[in-house]
């Protein structure tokens, strides 16, 4: 690692610098970065979990093979790539709240979910959520009662996690796609609840 | 590219990630950055671990001993990591991109084209918020 020369030189001067030797090497194509950046800045996001978790809703088999191997359900959509290597699905009931971080760097599973919120990859959110998450759950704007187990997932270079919702009472007359319109990104990374 | 082409529906459900969120990129070197690693990896220069542990590098070491006066930037930890893989790899040096930095910003004042965003001024700390 090396610092020593880092500190003079700002950080837009460093990344235009190395994609000046990286381009120039041949290593990297312009254009195929174009691609990457707008198709992650643009195409690939939550909607594509919240398609998951409608349909994991209204089709019980679905749902089933979605817990079972996360990976290869969410496959099933379409949905896969980078950092969807090994997705795991964890399910909010009435007796358990799931909510996941990543504590060392901010693996998230970009394929159902897009690029982390910054408060995602926050040194405080990434420490203290494994602590006390009650209270960083609340401060976030979600109180989940004192008698629901809260369980916190570390996600990693092994696992990916991803949280399925519960579906907010009132939505039976609803169709797939409608109730796909309901689900947030934070409410699948379980800081927050669906609601109608 | 490895990503699989996901096909978008313009309307209504399908608005977006935008619509739920932030922007994703707060400064367009962040950008950049994420772009770099990504065709990178996708041309097989490295394994996504080995980033992956660099990252991990990075940050611990940036939230062990925080520099004075700057504020947490993860895309900044990203870009630390990315030139550490690129140097363990024998790519590109971290004296090469530090003389190519200092060619850089050697540059007259007015030379710039693409700054347009309000980052040049050497202050920008990225995705900080308290």
């Amino acid at each position: 690692m090396s610092s020593e020369h880092e500190e003079h030189l700002p950080i837009q001067l460093r990344t235009e610098a190395l994609e000046q030797l990286l381009v120039e090497a041949g290593l990297v194509d312009p254009s195929i970065m174009d691609r990457f950046i707008s198709t992650y800045a643009n195409d690939v996001g939550p909607l594509n979990g919240a398609k998951v978790v409608a349909k994991a809703w209204t089709d019980p088999d679905y749902k089933a093979r979605l817990l079972d191997e996360g990976t290869a359900a969410i496959g099933e959509l379409g949905f896969k790539g980078p950092q969807g290597e090994h997705m795991v699905v964890v399910e909010n009931t009435d007796d358990v709240h799931n909510v996941v971080v990543c504590t060392l760097c901010s693996c998230y599973p970009w394929p159902v979910l897009g690029l982390p919120p910054s408060w995602y990859k926050d040194p405080a959110y990434r420490s203290r959520v494994v602590r006390e998450p009650r209270a960083v759950l609340s401060e976030m704007g979600l109180s989940v009662a004192a008698d629901k187990e809260i369980k916190v997932w570390d996600s990693s270079s092994e696992v990916r996690f991803f949280v399925l919702p519960q579906r907010p009472a009132g939505t039976e007359s609803l169709s797939e796609e409608e109730l796909a319109a309901l689900v947030t990104r934070d409410a699948m990374v379980g800081v927050a609840e669906v609601s109608v | 590219m490895t990503t699989s082409a996901v096909v978008l529906d313009i309307e209504g459900v399908a608005a977006p990630p935008r619509s739920n969120g932030e922007l994703v990129f707060s400064a367009p070197w962040e950008s950049r950055t994420f772009g770099m690693a990504m065709a990178l990896y996708d041309a097989g220069a490295f394994v996504w671990d080995d980033f992956r542990d660099a990252l991990v590098g990075r940050i611990s070491a940036w939230e062990a001993a925080p520099p004075e006066g700057e504020c947490y930037s993860y895309y900044q930890c990203w870009q630390g990591a990315l030139e550490d893989v690129l140097a363990a790899k024998g790519l590109v040096g971290h004296d090469q991109l530090a003389a190519r930095g200092a060619e850089l910003a050697a540059r007259p004042a007015g030379y710039d084209h693409s700054h347009g965003d309000g980052d040049d001024h050497g202050h920008d700390h990225g995705d900080h918020h308290h």
